[in-house]
């Protein structure tokens, strides 16, 4: 299992050609409290760097980014019932949702984890 | 986020913020913190115990001059001069067409009237009362003084027992201010807020808001809160958000607001766009800004489409979700037609349709301290 991060603050752990994705610390505690998780329903495809899940926090709507592309297998169903497990477990149990790489390739552009913590110190 | 993000110099308190671990967001043009712990916690904190709020952003005013207020009344739809010393009064800078301009509150101080003004329009409300205003009145904007609001059921216990004055400090009941010491600094003390709650606006020389600031936090009851908490507390008590629920395309009656046109005011007309306002107030207006409690979880915000049907009916100026109540809120304006409480409507939220009702506002009650009350 690998564990990649992106600029946009999600995480995507990666087992062969599956992967779970999710929002990290950082972001959950930029987001605030969050009370709504919009995520994509099995089946749906997704494209790297396009929206494919929207976080409510009580401020505001925010999206969330495929960090790759793929096909949705998995939603996490939990969050429908408890939306503040982002920000409780946001790389654990808070996860958004598991799919099917189509290009393993562009894992490549991804950082990892040494990298996406000196690159959130920078911010 | 806007164009009009240009951070100006510091609020006083802004390191003190920082301090205290708050996360700092552009506001009506100052950094301002949005929050400390978090929103919910901190909405609820306001709700049980009491919260304090740096609305140093607001422009505050005083004006002076003979005639003043006649002066004021060509400009406001409130009877300025029924006001006695030390009651406070909301009301409405409108527009030759009746658009408002700004809300706001004023007070009567002995020889003068203090204004306090929304921080984002603040420069153009000024411009507008000078404008409007005789050579004979003096408005000072007072660029010195900062502004606290302490809000909550245990507000008033925090505060008394650090005010000194020459009245005790019940003597102020809901929408009165008066001259009151906070640590043997001057502090001009309105009964009054923007949280549903009751409370307290505490006006200081921006010198000594840090000390004021401290002495308020080191009592039990008082934590800092930030402005996401102000937003998610105002929505719930029905309050409008100028520049959100209000603008200058929407009149006082449309705006749920004509309690701010006096009786006498009403009667005797002679406040900018007297004639359009009093028209709507007798036939009606034909939109009306509203309460919606929506159906499960998502929230619907600002600019969302509301529905009846096919037909688009309004749309949301203000959404969110109500920490309080539970579950999401908001505030818009609809077609009269679909304007009775209890109507069904649909509100659209990224090609969704959810289900909401008008609901009475405030979502939560008020709980203001008035005058006779036990």
């Amino acid at each position: 299992m690998t564990l990649y991060f992106t600029q946009d603050h999600e995480w995507i752990s990666v087992e062969g050609d599956s992967a779970t994705v999710g929002i990290t610390d950082y972001a959950q505690a930029q987001l605030g409290d969050v009370v709504f998780v919009e995520v994509p329903p099995a089946g749906t495809q997704v494209a790297k760097g396009k929206e494919a899940a929207v976080v409510e926090s009580v401020k505001a709507a925010s999206d969330v980014y495929a960090p790759v592309s793929g096909t949705v297998t998995e939603a996490n169903s939990e969050l429908e019932a408890d939306p503040s497990l982002v920000n409780s477990s946001p790389e654990g149990s808070g996860w958004f949702f598991k799919l099917t790489l189509s290009d393993p390739g562009e894992l490549e552009g991804l950082m990892d984890e040494t990298a996406y913590k000196a690159f959130v110190a920078g911010l | 986020m806007s164009a009009d993000d240009h951070i100006a110099e510091p609020l006083p308190l802004d390191a003190w913020h920082r301090a205290r671990g708050a996360r700092m967001v552009p506001f009506a043009g100052y950094a301002m913190p949005i929050q400390y712990e978090g929103i919910m916690a901190e909405h609820a904190w306001t709700r049980a115990h009491a919260g304090l709020f740096d609305v140093s952003h607001m422009g505050q005013l005083t004006l002076a001059g003979e005639g003043l207020d006649e002066a004021l009344e060509s400009i406001l739809p409130a009877d300025v001069k029924s006001l006695a010393v030390g009651r406070m009064r909301y009301s409405l800078l409108l527009n030759e067409s009746g658009g408002i301009i700004d809300d706001l509150m004023f007070c009567r101080w002995p020889t003068k009237i203090y204004m306090v003004v929304n921080g984002a329009v603040k420069a153009g409300d000024i411009a507008h009362i000078q404008a409007k205003l005789p050579a004979a009145i003096t408005l000072n904007h007072m660029t010195e003084r900062a502004l606290l609001a302490l809000q909550g059921p245990e507000a008033f216990a925090a505060l008394e027992r650090v005010t000194t004055g020459r009245w005790p400090l019940s003597a102020l009941t809901f929408m009165m201010g008066g001259p009151y010491e906070i640590d043997g600094i001057d502090a001009f003390i309105t009964r009054s807020g923007y949280t549903g709650e009751d409370g307290f606006e505490i006006s200081v020389d921006a010198s000594a808001v840090e000390r004021v600031a401290d002495i308020l936090c080191a009592q039990p009851e008082v934590k800092p809160i930030g402005l996401g908490a102000r937003d998610s507390l105002r929505l719930e008590a029905g309050l409008p958000l100028y520049g959100h629920d209000l603008d200058t395309d929407i009149d006082p009656v449309s705006a749920d607001l004509a309690f701010a046109i006096s009786k006498r005011r009403r009667s005797e007309g002679g406040f900018p766009g007297a004639d359009r306002i009093l028209k709507l107030l007798a036939e009606g207006a034909p939109t009306k800004r509203v309460g919606l409690a929506i159906e499960g979880r998502l929230p619907a915000r600002e600019g969302a489409e509301i529905f009846a049907g096919d037909s688009k009916i309004g749309t949301v100026t203000s959404g969110g979700f109500a920490p309080t109540v539970g579950g999401p809120i908001a505030m818009g304006y609809v077609d009269a037609a679909h304007a009775a409480p209890g109507t069904s409507l649909e509100i659209e939220v990224r090609g969704k349709r959810l289900a909401a009702t008008v609901t009475p506002m405030p979502f939560v009650p008020h709980h203001y301290v008035r005058k006779g009350a036990a």
